[in-house]
């Protein structure tokens, strides 16, 4: 599979052949400093039917009770909750990672939790759900890498494109802080490189055709 | 379309196969995710290439075994952790609680003893200590004896006090150690009515009626089948109508006792067994 994506070409364009197939099981969305933003540019770009699960992870302070599933379940048309412990993945829903634990995907396609240390300083860890998630889903799954000042997340951006997944950067040009995009473009030379415009535009199209 | 199970995964399976049948620790029923991700770390830390080569070491090595125990276990914790945990206890627990002669509580998973002197502090503000016999059980040796011993790291009292005055605290946190060489000991009458004690929850059975078990962030590590032996265990331990503490994210809902139990304090995650 070639990397060499004509980055000229509106976003859908890039997008098509790398779709040809492949089947979409799960979207692991991660994000930290201006990933709320980002995420409200995003989300409500899902349609109503979806055949994948999307899974989204933004850094969040451990001693407070994450609300991002509530702020979410009101501007998204799908269902948003927060992932619970050995929750079975439903396709057509939007998890959250809650605050204060990591959140991982086992074989059987269910969540779990867990309080292992800190990766970067972060818990839960966007590289502890993707790299769970390349195991599990391999080709089947998207990751997809936002704004954030830290280097969490480019390893798991690395495992999933070594599992044979799809892995999309936010443009970090464009980013509110451009540290974790370009950490994760030098880790994983991802197969796109978008705008917030241009990942809103491929997002409702990351279906099986 | 089933995935054939990658050399690690087949590695994975035959290491905690190894030291079920060498040691009769029986991690087969641990989540998948996080026992691969402490088995990773465990082979770095123990120079070993391969999950085999890990193996090797546990099989033939005279302390290969009580290494990789460390990296299995995760003694993470924090004296009253999640303070409103705590706080629901006082208010909605204890009352109860001293509705009974004497009291029994199970601390199951209770690793290097936070949540140990924490209820102990507890219970001895509530006047209750005296008559509880406090049951603190881990699988992990180290870990235990580091419970028994009760000194945490000083630098660690400032998040500690932070939890016990959220937690409804009534006395000044210092009050119940000693700091001497950096390090924090606490009150050796705490435990007093403490029995630390080696009990897998994956192999043991229960060995007493209890009155209240506190088991958090223990079950996330668990897979549903083992998660369902635990609440079991926790359910016929039970006095009538007793009560069941869990970690903050952990629920009953996905088990099979989800209806044995019924919910005291949802945010809290206290339960109390329902009666018959």
């Amino acid at each position: 599979m070639s990397s060499r994506v004509d980055r000229t070409l509106p976003a859908e364009q890039q997008l098509a052949p790398l779709m040809a197939g492949r089947r979409i099981e799960m979207v692991v969305i991660g994000g930290s400093a201006g990933g709320v933003d980002a995420l409200v540019g995003l989300l409500p770009a899902l349609p109503s039917r979806f055949d994948a699960a999307v899974a989204c992870i933004l850094h969040v302070p451990a001693d407070r009770e994450s609300r991002l599933a509530s702020l979410f379940d009101a501007r998204v048309p799908l269902p948003v909750v927060e992932a619970r412990d050995k929750q079975p993945i439903l396709p057509g829903t939007v998890y959250f990672a809650g605050a204060g634990y990591h959140l991982s995907i086992e074989e059987d396609r269910s969540f779990s939790l867990s309080c292992e240390a800190p990766v970067h300083f972060a818990r839960p860890a966007i590289d502890i759900l993707m790299e769970s998630a390349a195991d599990v889903f391999g080709e089947g799954l998207v990751g997809i890498l936002l704004t954030g000042a830290n280097y969490d997340g480019a390893d798991g951006m690395r495992r999933i494109r070594e599992c044979g997944g799809l892995t999309i950067v936010q443009d970090p040009d464009e980013a509110q802080s451009s540290t974790m995009p370009l950490e994760a473009i030098r880790r994983c030379a991802p197969h796109l490189v978008l705008p917030l415009a241009g990942i809103r535009t491929v997002l409702p199209l990351l279906e099986t055709p | 379309m089933i995935k054939p199970p990658s050399d690690f995964d087949i590695e994975l399976r035959m290491l905690v196969e190894a030291v079920y049948l060498k040691y009769n620790y029986d991690f087969r029923d641990y989540t998948g995710a996080s026992q691969k991700r402490r088995v990773l770390v465990a082979m770095r830390e123990m120079e070993c290439d391969t999950v085999s080569a890990l193996q090797a070491k546990v099989l033939h090595e005279p302390n290969g075994f009580a290494q990789l125990l460390q990296f299995l276990t995760i003694p993470v914790s924090e004296m009253f952790r999640d303070p409103e945990y705590f706080l629901a206890i006082r208010e909605q627990v204890v009352p109860l609680l001293k509705t009974y002669p004497s009291l029994k509580i199970w601390i199951a998973g209770c690793s290097t003893g936070e949540e140990v002197y924490s209820m102990a502090i507890l219970l001895k503000e509530e006047g209750l200590l005296e008559r509880s016999i406090i049951y603190a059980t881990d699988i992990n040796p180290k870990s235990l004896e580091a419970a028994r011993r009760g000194v945490f790291q000083l630098e660690r009292m400032r998040l500690f006090t932070e939890n016990y005055q959220k937690s409804g605290g009534k006395a000044a946190f210092s009050d119940y150690y000693t700091a001497a060489y950096g390090g924090a000991l606490f009150d050796r009458d705490l435990i007093e009515n403490v029995t630390f004690a080696d009990h897998s929850l994956a192999t043991d059975s229960v060995f007493s009626e209890t009155h209240f078990v506190s088991c958090r962030n223990v079950l996330i590590y668990f897979n549903r089948r083992l998660q369902d032996r635990v609440f079991g265990l926790f359910h016929e331990s039970l006095c009538h109508r007793g009560f069941l503490g869990l970690g903050s994210k952990e629920s009953i809902d996905f088990s099979s006792y989800a209806d044995r139990f019924e919910s005291l304090a949802r945010r809290e995650r206290l339960f109390r067994k329902v009666g018959v």
